[in-house]
């Protein structure tokens, strides 16, 4: 196993950060971790990156212990944390020598393994990292994240506050960086972007919902699950928040998800309801569940 | 200004020196609309949308705002408008109370009107615990909805999201989701910017520009017809990549 977690806790005072958590990533695998800010995700990160203690249980990396041999464990990984996190006075290409160097590497020996990335900011070498665009940005931690040729790559929200067309290219290299037999574990508040990963553990408030592949996640959720539109859409969620046997009621776009509580759930009753609230053009059609839908139906 | 028309933005451009971050863009917003403002970064959406909120002095052009015009009448405007962004919103050293009452005394309610709307958005959202804890100690997911309210304390014509429900989880983000449904139901215009594609899909019409300029404008339902599109997502990527 690339990654082992065993039981890993861990507090802040009061708050429970990280609440027993367990899991394994196999070598060469893309697996996510997905969840809203303050589900615990930069805490395990900075756990299995030996940069802080757990309080309860046992995790390694590549065969290292996390507290014990986190030297060995700070020379085989690569870590793009949440916050952009290089030097915004340097430029480019003096970001990239400086990280070779303090891993006793040089950019020339990994060259390879960054290449395709690294063309896209080398026009912009002498260029200062604090004047670059986020896209831009987001590149260039990557290449520095790589440059010792790490086992395992964290990235801890690469994607937050990055556009559609950088998130889709930034996830591309990473299926290209996967061939090339590095672990990922990847940190996201995306749903949509679960389904990029081979596995997922879906977390919350410290702790795991469920952890499978993103199919078999979708799978598993419950209940037949209905798109349901009217032409308004403020008095379409009220009144479907107010049948008495709707079991959940989340807007998605111009739909509205809804599932009933009983298993005899006939669609006609809804439409017959929302048609004495005076609703108009009401359409009731049977969808399948997404990511999303089986994250709220699991943290409800 | 036509009636039910709140923004009303033609051939607005803004150059800084020789590089055009919004070139002649023209659209309008309709009384009670969700109006999504989407763009990839560095495509002109916040250089936009600060000279319609009167904080960035157009190069050319025309923008009516609240039925005020953004060259002449932009301190109107910030009065007539609300603003909430995931960057700033409320004071974390603050309590819920205290911010309530400082964003109403900064838009000059009397201390009655403070008061009532005080007591009715702590009800509203269910604050009655938190009312006196600090900011700074609740979840983001609340945070944001308190803020959302406190833009909505002077009872603008029109609020301005900036990517507003980043990071939150899917409930609570949908929850805010209703409240923006329940500000428009009431009439008040939604603007919102936002480059998550999803959110694009909550919003009634969705204008998407790309290097400076409105490049497509519809209901997202539409959009996703003209671009052959499974969801905002594709359109977007379809638009952007050309």
């Amino acid at each position: 196993m690339s990654i082992k977690i065993a039981n890993i806790s861990k507090f802040y005072k009061k708050v429970k950060a990280l609440e027993n958590i367990s899991f394994e990533v196999k070598p060469g695998e893309l697996f996510g971790l997905i969840g809203p800010d303050g589900a615990g995700k930069t805490t395990l990160f900075r756990i299995l990156t030996t940069l802080l203690i757990p309080n309860e249980g046992i995790a390694s990396v590549v065969g290292f212990d996390v507290v014990k041999d986190y030297k060995s464990i700070r020379n085989s990984v690569g870590y793009m944390p949440g916050r952009f996190s290089l030097y915004q006075d340097l430029t480019v290409e003096e970001n990239l020598d400086f990280f070779a160097t303090i891993f006793g590497t040089t950019v020339e020996e990994n060259y390879d393994l960054i290449k395709d990335i690294y063309v896209q900011i080398e026009p912009f070498k002498n260029r200062r990292a604090g004047k670059l665009s986020g896209g831009m940005k987001q590149k260039l931690a990557l290449c520095c994240a790589l440059i010792h040729k790490p086992k395992v790559l964290f990235l801890d929200e690469p994607t937050t506050g990055v556009d559609p067309v950088s998130r889709k290219e930034f996830w591309e290299m990473l299926k290209r960086l996967q061939q090339k037999d590095i672990t990922i574990l990847v940190s996201t508040p995306y749903m949509d972007e679960a389904a990029l990963c081979d596995r997922i553990a879906l977390i919350q408030d410290g702790k795991i919902l469920e952890i499978d592949t993103p199919k078999a996640i979708v799978k598993h959720y419950p209940k037949p699950i209905y798109n349901v539109s009217a032409n308004n859409m403020y008095l379409l969620i009220n009144c479907l928040n107010e049948f008495e046997s709707n079991h959940s009621v989340y807007p998605f776009g111009e739909f509205v998800h809804y599932t009933d509580s009983r298993s005899d759930f006939n669609p006609t009753e809804l439409e017959t309801y929302l048609e004495s609230k005076n609703l108009l053009n009401i359409k009731i059609e049977k969808t399948v569940a997404t990511i999303e839908d089986t994250f709220m139906e699991l943290a409800k | 200004m036509e009636k039910n028309k709140v923004i009303q933005v033609e051939g607005l451009t803004k150059n800084f020196g020789d590089f055009t971050a919004v070139n002649a863009i023209t659209f309008d917003v309709k009384k009670g609309e969700i109006f999504g403002f989407l763009g990839a970064n560095g495509a002109g959406k916040t250089t936009a949308m600060k000279m319609l909120i009167g904080i960035s002095n157009p190069s050319s052009g025309k923008a009516n705002v609240a039925g005020f015009d953004v060259q002449t009448e932009a301190e109107e405007i910030k009065k007539n408008i609300g603003y909430m962004s995931q960057k700033f919103a409320l004071y974390d050293d603050l309590t819920v109370k205290e911010n309530i009452t400082f964003f109403g005394g900064i838009y000059g309610l009397s201390r009655k009107k403070i008061k009532e709307k005080s007591t009715l958005l702590i009800e509203e959202l269910g604050l009655e615990k938190v009312a006196n804890s600090l900011v700074g100690s609740l979840p983001l997911g609340w945070k944001q909805k308190i803020s959302f309210s406190v833009s909505l304390i002077h009872d603008p014509k029109i609020v301005f999201l900036d990517e507003p429900t980043g990071g939150v989880d899917p409930i609570t983000r949908r929850q805010f989701w209703e409240l923006i449904y329940k500000a428009a139901h009431q009439g008040t215009t939604v603007f919102v910017t936002t480059h998550y594609m999803d959110e694009a899909e909550y919003c009634d019409r969705v204008s998407i520009m790309v290097n400076g300029k409105i490049e497509a404008l519809d209901t997202p339902k539409k959009l996703k017809e003209q671009f052959n599109a499974e969801d905002m997502n594709d359109v977007f990527l379809k638009l952007a990549r050309g």
